[in-house]
């Protein structure tokens, strides 16, 4: 039999998560996830998962959506077929500004959506802990904490034991 | 919070469960409510009467609508204003009242955005089909290597509006989109159905909560809100270019920008409350929508009232102060030309009975407000038809003066749009969350676990 993702405990109250994830970090068990039905800062504070890098590929996409459409503009204005209309400049920069800030603005979301969820590694329609019979109250009102057996720390009756001692009200082993 | 709360963002008593459990249940129950059949259906058959227009109009070509020189721009352009108007509340909704920090938008954002979404399309569909046979235009509207080798004039207000209303739509069905994925999981994990089961969970992602996802979730939500912001203001601004770049008496102001931003909040606020106020009581959302929603939306309408006021101010002032003789008559002919109604009624919607709601008591009357939230669409509608069809009937030179009326073909068609904007509308009530639950869920007393008592 393959080895278990991990051990995932349950946890009633926002409270008793945040305390677990804070002692789970403190005893050095490092592969751990967290799974909460809404956002908790408490939860990513006490497990030092607040890295992220959205923000840099949203800085990429805004600066690539100016250039192109940017640079579109131009291109098509001045190189590739001038025209003169009303005598006003080929390069008319001034009317430039609204399109390549919209091409901005549409490149940077494009690049937050798309690059938040390819970090995220979705779509994953399967994941291990999927496995546990009561993990669909994640979503609900349940707290879940999973230290995977990747950890080097991971030790399958000592973990179970420090998860129960912790207060969850269930531990449970997650099939791979 | 505030000392001083009359109406708290959320009922007393809600738990995490309960919160989702009503939500999603919404769409989850087997048993739809006969009303909605009822609603669906009636929308449904305006959208035949759309499509029926559209039919039409493919078949014989714009010439069944009665735009013709000098008003060549009539009830499409009107509708179009009026429903990319109605859109902005729901970015502005979602986007900066997140920024602000101001917990009330929460229960509101989610129909708001689908409203802004629908609005959008309904939008769309004017200037696509003013251009007769959509399908050959396309070259003048987006930059694609044709085989003519034209690309799109860059200099002019109109190709920026594609720019802008196509980047607004799509930035739109993104931010809609990353709200939903949260409540789809909890969709899947909730549904007793095979069939949703599946969906539901198609369209999660394999969304399950976890503590790494969501720190780059709330990441680019947060971003994505920044983005909007932006981005909301000037839709409506590049939309007033259309106008304030032209040469034309009663077009050509600097006070479009502000005045016609400040004209779509206040006409998307009216929308949302025309549809919170019918959805809160049929769902029995009163513990989520609650007086302190309605009351803050009622606000917001009444202050973006005030500006749009300004905004009626300033242009008969500078039509007077520019001394210019075309300006002077266009403001003469707009209040006491053929065409004095309109602008009487325009001024009686949106600066006399949106007033009313200094009134507190007024204010928190919800079937006042939901008959003021319709007048204000009906003046904002009147508004957009003042600006467009008084300034062209008469411009500069009596001899190319006319008049205008639509055809029963362009009532058909405004009105199969809101048939259109209904059955999405209908469909989305039907089958997604009305209410973002995962956002709720931040709301009830227990999601505050640094302030639980020992």
């Amino acid at each position: 039999m393959s080895r278990p993702h991990g051990l995932l405990a349950e946890f009633h109250t926002p409270a008793e998560i945040v305390r677990a994830a804070e002692a789970v970090h403190a005893a050095g068990y490092r592969k751990v996830d967290a799974y909460t039905p809404y956002p908790m800062e408490e939860v990513l504070d006490a497990l030092h998962l607040h890295q992220t890098h959205v923000p840099k590929l949203v800085l990429a996409g805004g600066l690539f959506g100016l250039a192109a459409g940017w640079g579109l503009q131009y291109w098509s204005s001045v190189i590739e077929y001038p025209m003169n209309i009303g005598g006003r400049p080929f390069n008319a920069w001034p009317a430039f500004v609204v399109p390549a800030f919209e091409t901005t603005v549409l490149f940077a979301a494009l690049a937050a959506v798309f690059g938040m969820l390819a970090l995220n590694g979705f779509p994953h329609p399967y994941h291990p802990v999927f496995n546990v019979p009561g993990f669909a109250t994640a979503s609900r009102d349940r707290f879940f904490l999973c230290i995977e057996s990747e950890d080097p720390k991971f030790d399958a009756e000592k973990t179970r034991d420090f998860l129960k001692g912790l207060g969850a009200s269930e531990v449970s082993e997650v099939a791979p | 919070m505030a000392s001083r709360v009359e109406h708290p963002v959320i009922g007393p008593g809600h738990t995490f469960a309960t919160v989702t459990d009503k939500i999603s249940s919404l769409v989850l129950t087997t048993k739809t409510p006969i009303g909605w059949f009822v609603g669906f259906g009636i929308a449904f058959l305006l959208f035949q009467l759309f499509l029926g227009t559209v039919t039409l109009l493919l078949a014989k070509g714009v010439g069944i609508w009665g735009v013709n020189v000098p008003v060549g721009w009539g009830f499409d352009i009107i509708n179009f204003v009026w429903w990319i108007g109605i859109g902005h509340a729901g970015t502005l909704i979602s986007a900066i009242l997140l920024l602000f920090r101001q917990q009330w938008r929460t229960s509101i954002n989610r129909f708001a955005e689908a409203m802004t979404l629908f609005a959008v399309a309904c939008a769309g569909m004017f200037p696509i089909l003013h251009m007769g046979r959509p399908w050959v235009g396309a070259y003048w509207l987006m930059p694609y290597p044709n085989t003519m080798g034209l690309w799109p004039n860059f200099r002019s207000p109109l190709i920026w509006d594609v720019f802008a209303v196509s980047t607004y739509a799509t930035v739109s069905a993104l931010f809609w989109f990353v709200g939903l994925v949260p409540d789809l999981a909890t969709l899947r994990d909730r549904s007793q159905n095979k069939v949703a089961k599946v969906i539901y969970g198609m369209l999660a992602l394999g969304w399950r909560g976890s503590a790494r996802h969501w720190a780059n979730y709330e990441t680019a939500y947060l971003i994505l809100a920044a983005l909007s912001t932006p981005l909301v203001v000037s839709v409506h601004t590049v939309v007033s270019f259309d106008f304030a770049v032209g040469v034309i008496p009663g077009w050509h102001a600097t006070v479009f920008p502000p005045y016609f931003v400040a004209g779509a909040i206040y006409a998307g606020f009216a929308m949302v409350l025309t549809l919170a106020i019918p959805l809160r009581k049929a769902y029995g959302l009163e513990d989520f929508i609650t007086m302190k929603h309605i009351e803050n939306m009622a606000k917001v309408m009444l202050a973006t009232s005030l500006v749009v006021a300004y905004g009626y101010l300033i242009e008969a002032f500078m039509a007077w102060y520019s001394g210019n003789t075309y300006e002077r008559f266009m403001m003469w002919n707009r209040a006491t030309g053929p065409y004095a109604w309109t602008y009487w009624a325009l001024i009686l919607c949106n600066v006399g009975v949106v007033n009313t709601l200094w009134s507190k008591r007024l204010r928190t009357s919800i079937p006042y407000l939901f008959f003021v939230s319709l007048v204000v669409s009906v003046g904002m509608w009147l508004e957009r038809f003042v600006i467009i069809v008084t300034s062209l009937h008469r411009d500069f030179l009596p001899s190319s003066w006319g008049n205008y009326r639509g055809t029963p073909f362009d009532w058909t068609m405004f009105l199969g749009t809101i048939g259109l904007f209904l059955t999405l509308f209908f469909l989305f009530i039907r089958f997604l969350p009305v209410i973002s639950i995962f956002e709720m869920r931040t709301l009830v007393p227990e999601a505050a676990p640094k302030e639980e008592k020992p």
